[in-house]
């Protein structure tokens, strides 16, 4: 029987470098020049299968703009498996804010997270401002995975999340601990949703 | 800075929050500011090093309470209650998606010198040490008299008129003992004081249904709890707001309402800048809570204040079975005080502290100018006490409803233990706001990939 994960991604990056992009790519395997920020999606949700037959599917969050003055909730970083840091390689000063992401997720974030540093925005290397040497050196001392991606080609994009979805520790079920556990059949708390069992009980009081 | 918004609002409290967050589904344009680097203004749960940097500022927190981020210590103690109305407003707002919820594990009352489990059903009420015999038969036929009402029906009303009637004449009815009345007034109505017996019954009715009704829905008390504490909850909606575009700047000081020459609100203004917008919602520390008005128009008052004590321990509380959460309510009848003293008790059951740690808050309405010795009876049944951090809390109420100047301002938390009160406060700010009454929708759910 194939086994299936599930895992909370968070995305993170300086505005505009093109996070909600790289998901819709991802996601919906769309993209719109003039898109602006995701309006009313809690989170998007992606499933990918691997060779050996196992699924993960990722419980995407996007920043939903909180970052644009550093306030981002505590509960954005919780529970996240796995987190995506956008900069855009035309930028050089977009490279130095996902430094201070990484920062952030090393000081907030569980330490078993798996990071990659993403460098979107490759169909425009006519006016790269950051080498991939650069930003591959950087990666490498700080232990993290590594891309360029083009949410606009869509070059590079199913490849660095299935990457992190290898990359991802799949030898136990994820814990409750994990986010993706959340909505999964491992919830041990209760769930507002469901109605009491009993219809208008006796207890209720009359609506008339 | 330079845009121009619908609405800005102060301070991200849970009303604030909430506000916000259904203000921007509605689709107005939303600035959202907070002075302080953490989201739930008094509302918040702290980490070990944010508590005690606002309460004892010389003192580094010890090694042995463990890791900092294993901490999210509440300022305010309350609860969820399971059929409340901030039930209703996380489950049609779709906020349930970022929260997870576990139950409080049980509900107690004390009553001369024993903490006691507070019955919920007429079988509990048989069983329960409270009561004795005779006394157990009366409250029997009361609580059946509760559950069998039907407004349309007169034969169930026993010659009981809920609108005229007062509880004290339904008390007297049924016969039941002062000690009866203290544990279903307080533990269960959950009034603070005596004053409800003397008016109409109908209100009491509402809330010892509205118990029965939470407890029935997941069993061991009335009350859930959102895993990593209360502070999750204005963060939820917080995020609710950014998601329909809302926008957030914490860490932010707000130096000045502006307002025109007839006092209509006009923008913040912080340092140099002055954000413009059409209304402001805020907390009332933003209004000038606790300072002098310097000839200013007074926009808040203060109603009361509050006591509470936020206390670590390393064990749960004696004659509680060992819960690893509770609410304990000691009525004011049995301490001869005007107020109830509270007992909240959580502990890494929820996420909020490290394992073998318990977090209790103790808290009641200031009466006396010694307001320590007033939460006493209630330190004395915790045990041990490891640290302690005490504050009183003014309750601030607005002097204006904000409808001729556009400044719209919350209340303070008050001391009950839910959050009924603040959902209240939260319909009377959208009706004052958007002059409307405020309807919730089930909010349409992007289609999951």
């Amino acid at each position: 029987m194939s086994k299936q994960f599930q895992f909370k991604l968070v995305l993170l990056g300086e505005s505009a470098v093109g996070k909600s992009s790289l998901v819709l790519r991802f996601v919906k395997d769309q993209f719109d020049d003039y898109r602006e920020s995701t309006i009313g999606a809690a989170f998007l949700t992606q499933t990918v299968s691997l060779e050996d037959g196992t699924t993960v599917k990722f419980e995407i969050w996007d920043t939903a703009g909180q970052e644009r003055y550093k306030s981002l909730a505590p509960m954005y970083y919780r529970n996240a498996n796995c987190a995506v840091v956008v900069y855009d390689i035309t930028q050089s000063a977009s490279l130095e804010k996902a430094r201070s992401w990484i920062r952030e997720l090393q000081r907030q974030a569980d330490p078993s997270i798996v990071i990659a540093l993403c460098g979107n925005k490759s169909d425009l290397a006519a006016r790269r401002q950051v080498t991939e040497e650069e930003a591959k050196k950087y990666a490498d001392e700080e232990g993290l995975m590594w891309a360029e991606t083009s949410a606009k080609s869509g070059e590079g994009v199913n490849e660095i999340f299935t990457a992190i979805a290898k990359k991802l520790p799949l030898t136990a079920p994820p814990s409750a601990r994990a986010g993706g556990a959340r909505a999964g059949p491992a919830r041990t708390g209760v769930d507002l949703n469901k109605q009491p069992n009993a219809a208008p009980g006796q207890n209720e009081p009359c609506n008339c | 800075m330079d845009e121009e918004y619908d609405v800005v609002v102060l301070g991200t409290g849970l009303t604030e929050c909430i506000l916000s967050g259904l203000l921007s589904v509605e689709g107005k344009k939303v600035l959202h500011m907070d002075r302080n680097d953490y989201y739930g203004g008094d509302s918040a749960s702290l980490n070990l090093t944010q508590l005690y940097r606002k309460f004892k500022p010389d003192q580094a927190p010890p090694s042995e309470l463990g890791r900092d981020r294993d901490y999210a210590v509440d300022l305010i103690p309350k609860f969820i209650i399971a059929s409340g109305e901030l039930t209703k407003i996380l489950v049609h707002t779709d906020v349930t998606r970022y929260l997870e919820f576990k139950q409080i594990a049980g509900s107690f009352v004390y009553r001369d010198g024993k903490i006691s489990k507070v019955p919920s059903t007429e079988m509990e009420a048989v069983r329960s040490p409270l009561m004795g015999l005779f006394e157990k038969r009366r409250a029997k036929k009361f609580f059946e008299f509760l559950q069998n009402w039907k407004n349309e029906d007169p034969a169930t009303h026993q010659g009981i008129d809920l609108d005229r009637d007062t509880m004290k004449t339904v008390y007297e009815k049924f016969g039941l003992e002062p000690g009866t009345q203290d544990f279903i007034g307080h533990a269960m109505a959950l009034y603070l004081d005596d004053d409800y017996k003397t008016k109409a019954a109908r209100e009491a009715y509402e809330r010892i249904v509205l118990y029965t009704s939470s407890m029935a829905r997941y069993g061991k008390s009335p009350y859930i709890y959102p895993l990593y504490g209360l502070g999750e909850l204005p963060q939820s909606f917080a995020r609710l707001s950014a998601i329909y575009g809302g926008t957030y700047m914490l860490d932010k000081q707000v130096d000045e309402i502006v307002t025109d020459g007839d006092g209509k609100f006009v923008g913040v203004r912080c340092g140099d800048e002055t954000v413009k917008a059409k209304q402001v919602i805020g907390d009332p520390s933003y209004f000038g809570a606790g300072k002098s008005s310097e000839g200013g128009k007074v926009r808040v008052i203060e109603e009361g204040k509050v006591v509470r004590a936020i206390c670590i321990l390393k064990h749960p509380i004696p004659q509680t079975e060992d819960s690893d959460s509770a609410q304990i309510i000691i009525p004011q009848n049995q301490v001869g005080r005007r107020n109830d003293i509270y007992i909240a008790i959580v502990s890494a059951t929820h996420n909020v502290c490290a394992k073998d740690i318990y977090v209790a808050i103790v808290s009641t309405i200031v009466e006396t100018d010694r307001p320590e010795q007033e939460i006493l009876p209630g330190l004395q049944l915790l045990g041990p006490i490891y640290e302690k951090f005490v504050s009183v809390s003014s309750l601030y109420t607005p002097t204006d409803s904000g409808t001729s100047d556009n400044i719209f301002i919350t209340r303070s938390y008050d001391a009950t233990s839910h959050f009924e009160t603040v959902v209240e406060d939260v319909h009377d700010v959208w009706k004052r706001v958007v002059g409307k009454d405020l309807v919730l929708k089930k909010r349409e759910v992007e289609v999951e990939a």
